[in-house]
Parts: structure tokens; sequence; C-alpha cells
């Protein structure tokens, strides 16, 4: 945990931008405030935390930090660039991806083409004419995910044909395509075996050390191992920042996690 | 990308002239030697213009097969490149018609073509569903009745008689056979080309933007921009066939692009099957057979030929009803329950 912070440190010092920044996000469905008043600042290299229960609104921060949403109010800076206003795409080629609480894949391509187009949106070619060669940078890259993710025995099988799993792992897969700087992941330990679990954990925890991200994740064994800093989020606000073990022992937290019958 | 994975794995094992199966082969040596046993009529008025057809349909199956977007357009983009051929090449009108020469003249009715498509996808690709059909049939609407009441540049109800098509090489290129060979030539490269692309990294965004718009905006991709891409190819390929078209019938007039037309390509897309570039060929031809024959036909039974519309229109509704995916659609039904095993009850196929 030392090490990890000290990357972020020394990321700071060298005069490199928090990764993100949001400063009073809200976002409103009508009348229904979804988010009210988000203050969030993760440092480069940082790796957090969301907790909260359903409807919390954790989803929520992601779709607007990834664009999906726009922001109601509020600013939210990317590596220090302003992207409050920016589409979904401009947001995604200066760096930053996000994986799905439901698996959005294209199950009619195989796996390999699945991460093929996520690495092509990276790049210059997703206008290309031309079909790619076997030794393409991108074909190459995309081959190098797939061995990330453990699917290589599954690359041509169809995303249909996938058990729930390994979906989940082709998100993760879509998500590290082209050079990401910062990643939201969106409960990616949902319904995984503990098998799968580990696996999962050993892969985020793999991750190059500037790469930072925010995970939310229901399970506090698979969040609490891969994070070094936990947001909690109640009824669309923030509610408590901490490290690990301030809010494992934090009886506010207790209260909110244990008898959390207000979902 | 499978079948591009796929045939790199076999490109070490076979080249790919052996690959392509024996079917096609007896297609294509078919189709090329069609003019010596064909009649002219036969080689002009349905081939010929079966293919052309072909071509303009093969431009809204690429946009609604692969892009999800149907527009009605394509026609009315065709119709602007004939005019486009006739203003700026030589025409019976001589006083509008610059008679360019045809190296200038195909280029810039191309070009146009393709910028009025581009231009009529940018509007319409902001639209869902049946809103695209209605902006796209507002356009080819609007570009009619401006081609029927402009006098200056359109000629309006009368338009331009006398197109044809240079004499390069010293060929007629409006003689039967030699229309024939250069119609098959346009409408094999269309197809290829059709093909091609949808396995590029191209065409495989726009079946991903198809199936899931927002993933594919979260993987970086510009969604309008790509889609207005799809356009510009798809006018292309319109174009082309515009260009064909006006030769066929040496005139173009507000007719040619009227609503009539702008909804027969629909129907042409619709009945050969949206799902593969082939279709849109296999309607073309269907059409134009009904068109041509179906007046004679019904004569001999005593009925008015002008009902060869409802024949048109009852196939339409018959395909529609029984396969979603044209005749296609059916074909592809008959060869699975073809290969049924009675006993299991199964697709050969199907583990």
């Amino acid at each position: 945990m030392n090490a990890r912070e000290s990357i972020s440190d020394r990321l700071s010092a060298t005069g490199t931008a928090n990764a993100l920044e949001m400063r009073n996000v809200s976002k409103k469905f009508g009348a229904l405030a979804a988010l009210s008043d988000i203050d969030l600042t993760v440092r480069p290299g940082e790796r957090r935390a969301v907790l909260g229960s359903n409807g919390a609104g954790k989803t929520t921060l992601f779709n607007c930090v990834g664009g999906d949403y726009p922001a109601t109010t509020g600013t939210i800076r990317f590596f220090g660039e302003d992207v409050t206003g920016f589409p979904p795409y401009e947001r995604i080629r200066r760096g930053l991806r996000r994986t799905y609480q439901i698996s959005l894949l294209f199950t009619g391509l195989s796996v390999h083409d699945n991460i093929y187009l996520a690495c092509a949106g990276m790049s210059r070619s997703r206008f290309s004419f031309i079909r790619p060669r076997r030794n393409d940078a991108l074909m190459a890259s995309a081959d190098n995910l797939v061995n990330l993710v453990h699917l290589n025995d599954a690359r041509h099988q169809l995303v249909s044909n996938l058990s729930y799993g390994q979906q989940r792992q082709l998100e993760i897969a879509m998500a590290l395509a082209g050079a990401p700087r910062f990643i939201l992941f969106d409960e990616p330990a949902a319904g995984l075996s503990p098998a799968e679990r580990s696996d999962l954990i050993a892969i985020l925890t793999g991750l190059p050390a500037h790469m930072g991200f925010i995970i939310i994740e229901h399970d506090m064994d698979v969040a609490l191992r891969v994070a070094e800093s936990v947001t909690m989020m109640h009824n669309g606000r923030i509610f408590k920042h901490g490290s690990p073990a301030e809010i494992e022992d934090d009886p506010e937290v207790q209260a909110l996690y244990l008898g959390g019958e207000d979902g | 990308m499978t079948m591009i994975s796929e045939m790199e794995k076999n490109r070490q094992e076979r080249s790919w002239l052996e690959k392509i199966p024996a079917a096609y082969w007896i297609l294509g040596i078919l189709l090329l030697i069609m003019p010596g046993v064909a009649g002219d009529f036969i080689l002009f008025q349905i081939f010929g213009w079966g293919f052309i057809l072909g071509i303009i349909a093969l431009s809204l199956m690429f946009l609604a097969g692969y892009g999800g977007m149907v527009s009605l357009v394509q026609m009315t983009v065709a119709g602007s490149a004939g005019y486009m051929i006739a203003i700026f090449g030589v025409s019976a009108i001589e006083n509008i018609s610059l008679g360019w020469p045809w190296y200038l003249a195909i280029p810039l009715a191309l070009a146009i073509a393709t910028l009025f498509g581009t231009l009529a996808g940018w509007l319409a690709v902001r639209t869902e569903g049946i809103y695209t059909i209605m902006i796209t049939l507002a356009i080819a609407s609007a570009f009619f009745y401006f081609t029927r009441q402009n006098y200056v540049i359109f000629n309006g109800f009368s338009g331009f008689n006398g197109v044809l098509p240079p004499n390069l090489f010293g060929v007629d290129w409006r003689q039967p056979a030699a229309f024939y060979y250069l119609t098959l030539f346009w409408a094999v490269l269309a197809y290829g080309t059709v093909i091609y692309v949808s396995r590029s990294p191209f065409g495989l965004v726009l079946q991903g933007i198809r199936d899931n718009p927002r993933r594919m905006s979260a993987l970086g991709y510009n969604v309008v921009a790509h889609r207005v891409a799809a356009y510009a190819f798809a006018a292309f390929l319109a174009a082309i066939g515009g260009i064909l078209l006006t030769w066929q019938s040496a005139q173009i007039s507000p007719g040619t692009a009227g609503i009539g037309p702008v909804i027969d390509i629909l129907v042409i897309t619709v009945i050969g099957g949206m799902r593969h570039p082939i279709g849109p060929f296999i309607g073309a031809l269907i059409y134009v057979v009904l068109k041509t024959f179906a007046l004679d036909a019904l004569v001999a039974i005593g009925l008015s030929g002008e009902r060869f519309q409802l024949l048109i229109g009852i196939g339409f509704l018959a395909i529609v009803f029984w396969s979603s995916d044209g005749v296609l659609g059916i074909w592809n039904h008959w060869q699975q329950a073809r290969k049924r095993d009675p006993l299991l009850d199964r697709g050969g196929s199907t583990p």
C-alpha cells in the first residue's frame, strides 16, 4: 500500500494534474437528484473504491464522468482538462475508459473482434476501408489483451457463447485497449465465482502503476484489496472519504452497510 | 473479423482462387457468356436495368443492413448524378448542357451527387427509425418538385434527353451487349467493394454502431461522423447507378427520381433481402422481370395491363409476411430445412 501511495505522490510531485477532479457536480432527472454536490479528487495513479448501497448514485457518477449523461451542474476535469461538455468519445480518446455493470458487448462478433474494435477506436484506422493484416499493430495489441485476460482459448468464439465470467473478463480487456490513463470499473466482480474473483484481483493489481482507477464494488474483500482509498456514497452524496481501514472501522459506515434497508 | 482471422489461417493452405466455391464459377461464366445466348431485349432491358437498380438498391442495403439506417434518398442521389452528367456533359438540350468531355463530366457528377448524399445523411443521422425514413423521404420529395419546377438548370418537367455514354475505346456502349458488360462490370465491382468494406475496420465499426451505438461511443468512436461517412460511401455507389441509369434510358427527368421510383428502391431491397449484398441484385431482377412481363401476362388473362403494380405489391406483402429477410431469408430457411435430420429434427450445423 505504501508503495502505491508513493507512486501517486511522485506523479503529483512532477506536476501531473489530478486524474479526476469533480467540483459541485450534480445530476437531476426531472425532480430526482441522482447526484448532488459531488466533490471528488482522484490523484494520478490512485486506485479508489466507491462503496454505497443500491441507488446511492455510483453508476450515475460513472455515467457523468464517462459522458453518457451530461452533468446538470458543476465541472469535471480529467488530467487538468475541463471535459464537462465533451461527448463520450472525446473523453475516451483522452485516456478515460469504463466498463459496464451490465455487459455491453457485441455478441454477434468473436472475442478477438470485440477487442479489435476497442483497439481501433483509439487509432486513426477507424475509418480505414482496408482490411487489417495479421501482423498489423492493432491486431497485435488485440492479441496481447486477449492473453492478458486469459481468453486465449476462446479468442475465435462468438461472445454469445462465452460464460458470464468470461464476458466480464472481456469487458475488462476492452477497457484496457489503447493506452488508458484512468479506468472506471463498474462492479467487475459481480456474479463471479471465488476462483474468477481472485483472477480478477490479480488482473487489477497487476495493472501498470501509473494507471489509476475507480472501482465500484459491493464485495468489500475485492474492493479493499485493490484500492488504496475508499469513498462512501449515500443518497447521491459523498458520505465519507478515507483509507480502507478507516472506512471499515467507521461506525456510521457499518450502520449504513449492515442496517442498510434504506437502499 | 472472425472471417478475417479464419481466412488468414487458411491462407497458407489454399490460394484465394481455390477457395471460391464451384457455384460462383458457374454463375460467373453464365454471366460472361450471356450475350451469346440472350437476345438484345433481355440483355439491355432485363439485365442492364436490373444491374443498375441493383447497384442503387445495394447502396440502401449498405446503409440499412450494416448501419441500421433506412434511407429513402438513395434514388434521389442517383437522380442527381444523372442530372449532373446531363448538365455538365452532352445532351439534346443544348442551351443548358455545358457539353464538357466525359473525363470532366463523370467525376464532377459523381462528386456532386456524393456530396448531396452526404449532406442528406448529415441531416438524417440525427434521427432514428421512422424519423430517418421521413426526413429522407422529405429530401427526396423536395428534389422531385424542385427539378420539376426549375427550368433554368434542370429544364423542368421534360428534363434532359439524348444523354449518351461516351464512345470510349471506339465502342458504342449503348449497344445491348456492350451495355450489358458495362453494367455487369460496375455491378460486380460495387458488390465486391461492399463485401470487402463490410469486413474492413470501417464496415465493422458501422455494424458495431448498428448493434450498440452507446458502447461504440464509449470505445472512442464518433458515432455521428461514422454514420455520415457511411452515407457518403453509399451515395457514391448510388451515383454510379444513377449515371448508368441515365445512359440506359438516354434521358433524365423529374420522374426518374420521383416518389414512385424512390419507394421502388426500398421495395427491391426488402424483396431481395438486406442481410447480404447479393439481396438487392436478386430483388432488382425480380422487380425488372415483373415490371416488364407482368403487363403482358395480365393482358393475356384478360386483366388491365396497368395492374402490374398490384402483382409487385402482392409479392412484397407475401415476402414481408413470410420472411423478414426477403428472398434471401426464404433461401436460408429452405437450405436449413433441407439439412434437417428427420429423426432428430435438428439443423445439420447446430450442435
